[in-house]
């Protein structure tokens, strides 16, 4: 789990250009939205691609994104629980 | 009193100047991002959302930065202050960059925030939203520079009241070829000259060629 939240740390930073933010920075349990990244809604719709783009997984309900991107965490453990069922 | 243009910024050929004053020089451009990265950290500007503008927004958000740098933010009420733009090649730079990430239907994943910026107007807003202007704005797209249509624009807002003061310009970026330059122009320039060291200049269609031509 430690080595995809490190490829997905590297992989958010890139996706959404936080150029002055490195991996050590992100704390993997701290809100990604709001506080935390202070990330907004273009950069939720950005996650969304990085998950199809990099991993093939597609949200099907919208309403899971809020549970799904709430940390690199909870997304590194939805990636891991989807890459499990493929 | 008549309209003058109180300050100004000069980007371009690798050269940066505020006022009549050289503040940064790069004699090689490897990219327009390096060299746009390498001004918003000499200038110490603090805003993380920077990163994540297109080009187009870069130049004109850090013309806007240092043209209104030593500004009290008090001193224009909200909605007094215009913002009006021109290019020519309009957001074509950023269009391409999306056109490219459709290109391919077995690859097809466009970017959002690339995506918000295919409007050339989107620069505008970066710079309200910055700097909490309310006033009128609106971005000109022209084959060339048109100094004329640019002045007559603006006097047109000063002169009927539809505000006090306009930060007006060029903004134009295509691949690694960029310029911007921008003025602001105000109804009473008596009060910015008081606290500057630039002599204000009489806001003509020729100023407006002079700044352009800054080197």
């Amino acid at each position: 789990m430690d080595e995809l939240i490190n490829k997905l740390k590297k992989e958010v930073i890139a996706q959404l250009n936080l150029e002055d933010i490195s991996v050590d920075d992100i704390n993997p349990d701290a809100p990604l939205f709001g506080e935390g990244l202070g990330l907004d809604s273009i950069d939720a719709l950005e996650l969304i691609v990085l998950l199809e783009k990099n991993y093939g997984i597609k949200i099907e309900d919208p309403k899971d994104g809020k549970k799904i991107f709430y940390s690199i965490r909870t997304m590194a453990e939805f990636i891991s629980e989807h890459q499990k069922k493929a | 009193m008549d309209k003058q243009i109180t300050a100004y910024t000069y980007i371009g050929e690798g050269k940066v100047v505020v006022n009549k004053r050289l503040i940064f020089y790069q004699e090689k451009i490897t990219t327009f991002a390096e060299f746009i990265k390498s001004l918003y950290k000499q200038e110490q500007l603090a805003y993380p959302k920077f990163y994540k503008m297109d080009s187009l927004s870069k130049l004109g958000f850090i013309s806007a930065e240092l043209l209104l740098r030593n500004e009290n933010p008090g001193r224009f009420k909200p909605g007094s202050l215009a913002v009006v733009l021109a290019n020519s090649s309009s957001s074509l730079d950023t269009d391409l960059a999306h056109q490219e990430s459709i290109r391919n239907r077995s690859a097809y994943f466009p970017s959002p925030s690339v995506f918000v910026y295919t409007l050339a107007n989107i620069v505008i807003g970066e710079i309200c939203i910055r700097h909490g202007i309310k006033g009128e704005n609106a971005f000109l797209v022209s084959e060339k520079f048109n100094p004329g249509q640019l002045q007559e624009y603006v006097s047109d807002l000063l002169d009927n009241n539809q505000a006090e003061a306009c930060i007006c310009g060029w903004v134009e970026i295509l691949g690694s070829n960029f310029k911007a330059v921008a003025a602001l122009v105000e109804k009473d320039g008596s009060l910015a000259s008081l606290k500057t060291e630039y002599n204000p200049l009489p806001f003509t269609e020729a100023a407006l060629n002079e700044l352009m031509k800054v080197n």
